[in-house]
């Protein structure tokens, strides 16, 4: 209980940078730790009490192992994870060419 | 049955062939893609007339069976939002050849284009959920990147803005998807409702739905969270625009809730009326906002983005009412919208190539220049109205009929009175740049334009003159794959049994 | 960007080969121990990023190295396809796993396990390491 527990804490500090914070970087750090901490909610609910890694490592093995399906989700979603983070870095980058910063108060020519 | 899976494989395919072809022979690209969305559309004329026969077709993705496998199960609605992506896809792909040509690395955005095409259909098809997480995630990277993709300033920005509201909405579902895991130990979406229905609506099913609903509605830009939608898609190039508009917002967020909320957690009216009042509620609540909004734009895009805004409240308001004139009027909205919109922004498109601008005050006059798209215009602008016999009118005299006959009389009044608001700011576009005389200077759009946006009006008249064919054949047993309810899961494991 | 010291520039030519055997044995090795085809493709991109962090890109390779990575990417998709596509033409359902699934634990099982794993593995090395270099090395951006 105490570890789902950390993992809302880990989650509400990544929407807490999210919403409060005014650098870009800062909001793309606080993307990281949302996504770190959906993984890790996803691959503790797989955990099952006193079984093993889910590989087989001999040919008659008894099939006692936490639930393999969670792992194989979390891998897709680091890799999703990937995908979005990169896209949002060029686009930062982008954005401190065009307007030599970083504030998100100071990005603001599209209004109405 | 083996064309289910060609629905996303043919544009991933493409998508990854492009690059190559982009070294050897550009010129080949846009064949190659005109070529690839009209056998999509091909391939979706053939789905709607299979799905006539059988109501569900389910393909097993290397012959798992159900709950182990991954699974596409395709009915009648899934059927119809092919097709609807289809026409947009290519009426878009015939457009970007000259638009895009203002534009730097060509090959790139076709690789988007066929990218975005590819999650679309994914997302359509598919009776997995976390399979449709990942088709939803394809789809809204590449949306991201297409917004930005003439990299000036505010295009970068919108990009960005568009980006953060999007990403909270992808990870608030996928949080969903973990908690619905934790309970019910299954993905696939028929398993998922039968075990929902064991469990009964707890707290905790209303509050796994709850935040579903929260990231589809960032996703389709209903009124709290609609703040992206009027930056991101006048910056996005015009065939994109029109694609967001038209159908994007529709397959992220309008599809993927109806699936959801009638066939996955199998509400109704009957059992949980609230709930669908609340839908009622935030439909009209888009519908008025972004309409009162739009009427003081002076960008056309960005008036356009606000009235996809409140269009798709109507779209909202069909599902609330939730019986069957109401479910088939918001599905028939979905196509009249998504071809009514997607000429609006390909008028647009045309305008600013010829023009170079999109501030409606400078632009007057374009009404002699440019007569196919001035005439477009006033296809689209009077099929969202809602004026006879153009699709539009049956689309909003459906979910009219539908409030009627559930007894909810006011309804019906204030939605035909907030069509005012369409006719207001429509006109408002009409008025400045077509019909006054003026000095704008403009060139008439180039032929391949011309040719997209008289296909789009084509099929608008062609579909309102003939809308009991369309109601018979299209929405009606879309509509009927909805209100089945928890029949979807009987079906699918039924199909898989009898071995289609 | 200026490449680092003699001491990093001769490790370097020295230690690419080996992080890059290591990639291809953690993907070749995808159902058998944990890794495939993703985590042995960022080794991968880790080895060529490796060699453009060191030497800097004075020498000038960047334009071949992003185009030959955009090539190996299409190249790792299309052949994952391809490979889905197989199972559909040779055996009748989209991703079927139709190669003779032999011994369990030996290199050579599993199916159509480890072609996936290799072509996913070359499209992610090759994805990673063109994300590096548009972010990283090409010139235009950070330009003050």
């Amino acid at each position: 209980m105490i570890i789902f527990l950390s993992c809302i804490i880990l989650f509400l500090i990544g929407l807490y940078a999210i919403v409060t914070k005014r650098n870009l970087i800062k909001i793309v750090i606080g993307f990281a730790f949302i996504e770190y901490a959906i993984n890790l909610l996803f691959a503790l609910i797989g955990f099952r009490q006193g079984m093993l890694a889910p590989i087989i490592t001999q040919v008659d093995m008894p099939h006692r192992f936490v639930d393999p399906i969670p792992q194989a989700l979390v891998l897709t979603a680091i890799v999703i994870a990937l995908g979005t983070t990169a896209l949002m870095l060029s686009v930062v980058l982008r954005i401190y060419n065009r307007y030599k910063t970083f504030d998100i108060a100071e990005i603001r020519k599209l209004k109405g | 049955m083996t064309f289910i899976p060609l629905f996303f494989v043919l544009p991933l395919a493409a998508a990854f062939i492009i690059p190559i072809l982009g070294k050897i022979a550009k010129s080949l690209i846009w064949i190659f893609v005109t070529l690839v969305s009209f056998a999509l559309f091909i391939i979706a004329l053939y789905g709607v007339a299979v799905t006539q026969q059988v109501p569900m077709l389910v393909y097993k993705m290397g012959n798992w069976p159900p709950p182990l496998g991954i699974v596409m199960a395709f009915d009648s609605l899934s059927a119809f939002m092919t097709l609807v992506i289809s026409i947009l896809v290519f009426a878009g792909g015939v457009f970007s050849l000259r638009y895009m040509s203002h534009y730097t690395g060509q090959w790139k955005f076709y690789t988007l284009y066929m990218l975005i095409t590819a999650g679309m259909m994914g997302i359509a098809i598919t009776g997995d959920l976390f399979n449709m997480f990942v088709f939803l995630e394809i789809a809204a990277i590449s949306s991201y990147a297409l917004v930005a993709f003439g990299v000036d300033a505010e295009e970068l920005e919108a990009s960005f803005k568009y980006m953060v509201m999007g990403e909270v909405g992808g990870l608030t579902f996928l949080l969903a998807i973990a908690l619905l895991y934790a309970k019910t130990s299954t993905l696939n979406l028929a398993d998922i409702s039968n075990s929902l229905q064991i469990i009964g609506q707890t707290p905790f099913f209303w509050m796994v739905l709850g935040m579903m609903l929260f990231a589809f509605s960032i996703k389709a830009a209903f009124v709290p969270f609609h703040s992206w939608l009027p930056d991101a898609h006048p910056a996005a190039p015009a065939p994109i625009s029109s694609l967001l508009s038209g159908i994007f917002i529709k397959v992220l967020g309008m599809y993927t809730i109806a699936r959801l909320v009638f066939n996955v957690f199998g509400l109704s009216r009957a059992n949980a009326p609230v709930f669908f009042n609340v839908l009622i509620g935030i439909g009209l609540l888009s519908i008025a906002f972004a309409g009162v909004t739009a009427l003081s734009q002076k960008d056309y895009k960005r008036l356009l983005g606000y009235s996809s805004v409140s269009q798709v409240g109507y779209i909202m308001l069909g599902l609330g009412i939730g019986n069957y004139y109401g479910v088939a009027g918001a599905i028939f909205y979905i196509l009249a919208h998504a071809l009514g919109k997607g000429l609006l922004f390909l008028t647009s498109g045309s305008v600013v190539y010829a023009t170079g601008t999109r501030d409606i005050t400078k632009l007057a006059g374009l009404g002699e220049k440019m007569s196919t798209t001035a005439w477009s215009f006033r296809f689209g602008e009077l099929s969202l109205i809602g004026i006879p016999p153009l699709v539009g009118f049956f689309a909003k005299y459906y979910i009219v009929l539908g409030a009627l006959k559930i007894g909810f009389w006011w309804l019906a009044v204030v939605a035909i009175a907030l069509s005012v608001l369409t006719l207001g700011y429509l006109l408002k576009i009409e008025n400045n740049v077509f019909m006054k005389k003026g000095k704008a200077q403009a060139k008439k759009a180039p032929f391949t334009m011309r040719v997209a946006m008289v296909l789009l009006v084509v099929l608008i008249v062609l579909l309102g003159i003939g809308f009991q064919q369309v109601v018979d054949f299209l929405v009606g047993p879309a509509a009927h794959a909805l209100l089945r309810g928890v029949e979807y899961a009987n079906l699918v494991f039924g199909s898989v049994a009898l071995g289609f | 960007m200026k490449g680092m010291s003699l001491i990093v520039k001769t490790i370097t030519t020295v230690i690419i080969g080996f992080i890059f055997i290591y990639g291809i044995y953690i993907i070749l090795h995808g159902h058998l121990t944990p890794g495939g085809g993703f985590a042995g493709g960022v080794i991968i991109a880790g080895a060529l990023i490796l060699r453009i962090l060191a030497f800097g890109t004075e020498a000038g390779s960047e334009k071949k190295s992003e185009k030959g990575a955009s090539i190996f990417e299409s190249i790792g998709a299309l052949l994952f396809i391809g490979i889905a596509l197989a199972g559909l033409f040779l055996a009748g359902t989209f991703f079927l796993n139709f190669i003779p699934k032999g011994i369990p634990l030996q290199l050579w099982s599993a199916g159509i396990i480890p072609f996936c794993n290799i072509a996913i593995g070359i499209k992610v090395g090759a994805g990673l390491f063109s994300i590096f270099l548009a972010l990283a090395a090409v010139k235009y951006v950070m330009e003050d």
